[in-house]
């Protein structure tokens, strides 16, 4: 199970222990390890609630997908999978297909902003899936949309549609939690990532110029 | 009992970016500030925040808020090395104002010209947008913070060999990406749960 992983961002991000990554992580050591406690409290929660684990991964999995991070949204999906029907990871891959978008876009208040205002898409699920995720999740995965690309339609209607569907205020807490929270994760996997990529790219300058300078040196060429 | 979300008809939400103290009401009802339990309190981490009405939301799921709070603490205040207070401010203010949460951008800009001195370069972030030419080690962390707040993430070699330039190295890199990433988080709560109150001044 994905929850007996010590750490997700470490394992998502391909950081190795002792790595110099790993030790300017160690560096952040409350950040680190409560990254992880939100983590378990959102995917392995004591206090589950009412929002259930298939929820968690579906809302997850979509979200991971928005983000056009395919390593992360396998991770989330393949746990989806292991509690649903496995069509339900077929349903949420169409519906990550159909949500895909570039972000943040949306409105601002009335007033000097609106010159920025952003068109983009808003994002219903198709209706052949409505009937199969169920007005709830549903309800979750058109707002989990709203919270990744536009957060700032956001609007009291919004939620209202949540309650609409069934989910009750302390329900919505988790969701948002939830939605934000991957919205964090995923970028701090997605920026070490990267930063471990262009460290490499040093790495192997550094030595090919030391082998380089050695040979140099040895009058080889 | 289905429930139903609050309204606030009489409130003039802010329509500018300001560095001004903003206020915020919530759009669903915060926990019972008479019934917190243990386990509310420790998700509060600082018993000042039972007086917030966004805390207070936040602790109907205690053990994620104080999760939470805990991350946003050492990623922002953990001074022992990497990033300046002000760039890690700088960050958190560039990836509001990317996102469009004139709240969170208005605490953060606030700090960012607390500890920067350079209020004027605050306010043409805020003025001007994610596109306003301030000097090549700003424009580098904001450029950043802006690449890892698009969806898809547009960040990468080309905005790392920028911080680099600008002379971050890895460890002050990994601030960057760390408080840009939090604020990703902190917009989504601030914006979707309530709206933001016009200065307590004006």
């Amino acid at each position: 199970m994905s929850t007996h992983i010590p750490d997700v961002i470490d394992h998502l991000a391909g950081i190795q222990s002792g790595s110099n990554l790993d030790v300017l992580r160690n560096q952040r050591p409350q950040a680190r390890e409560n990254a992880q406690k939100s983590y378990l409290a959102l995917f392995a929660p004591e206090f589950p609630g009412d929002v259930t684990a298939l929820e968690r991964y579906a809302v997850a999995t979509f979200v991971a997908g928005l983000h056009g991070q395919p390593h992360v949204t396998e991770f989330y999906s393949a746990e989806l999978q292991r509690l649903g029907h496995p069509r339900r990871t077929d349903v949420i891959d169409t519906e990550i297909a159909l949500g895909a978008a570039k972000g943040p876009y949306g409105a601002y208040p009335e007033g000097p902003l609106t010159v920025e205002n952003e068109q983009g898409p808003v994002y219903q699920v198709s209706a052949d899936n409505r009937e199969r995720l169920g007005a709830r999740l549903t309800a979750a995965l058109e707002h989990a949309h709203l919270l990744v690309l536009h957060p700032r339609d956001a609007s009291p209607a919004a939620l209202q549609k949540l309650l609409d569907a069934g989910w009750s205020t302390t329900d919505i807490v988790t969701l948002s939690q939830l939605v934000s929270f991957l919205s964090f994760q995923i970028r701090v996997v997605a920026g070490l990532r990267a930063l471990a990529d262009a460290s490499a790219v040093e790495t192997n300058d550094a030595e090919y110029t030391q082998i380089f300078t050695g040979v140099l040196a040895s009058g080889a060429v | 009992m289905t429930e139903t979300t609050l309204s606030h008809a009489d409130n003039r939400e802010p329509t500018a970016f300001t560095q001004e103290e903003l206020g915020w009401l919530p759009w669903l009802e915060p926990f019972p500030a008479d019934q917190l339990t243990e386990r509310h309190w420790a998700g509060l981490v600082d018993a000042s925040r039972a007086k917030s009405p966004y805390f207070l939301l936040l602790a109907r799921d205690p053990d994620v808020l104080q999760a939470r709070t805990k991350t946003d603490k050492d990623i922002f205040y953990n001074t022992s090395n990497g990033l300046p207070r002000a760039e890690r401010e700088l960050a958190a203010t560039a990836t509001s104002r990317s996102n469009g949460c004139i709240f969170c951008a208005s605490v953060h800009s606030r700090f960012a010209t607390q500890y920067s001195k350079r209020g004027a370069d605050v306010q043409r972030l805020l003025d001007e947008g994610i596109g306003a030419d301030i000097d090549s080690r700003w424009n580098a962390i904001i450029a950043a913070s802006v690449a890892l707040t698009d969806t898809p993430i547009a960040f990468g070699a080309e905005q790392i060999g920028a911080l680099r330039a600008a002379g971050l190295d890895v460890g002050e890199i990994v601030d960057v990406i760390n408080g840009a990433a939090f604020f990703n988080w902190a917009n989504r709560l601030m914006l979707s749960l309530g709206e933001p109150t016009p200065p307590a001044k004006s």
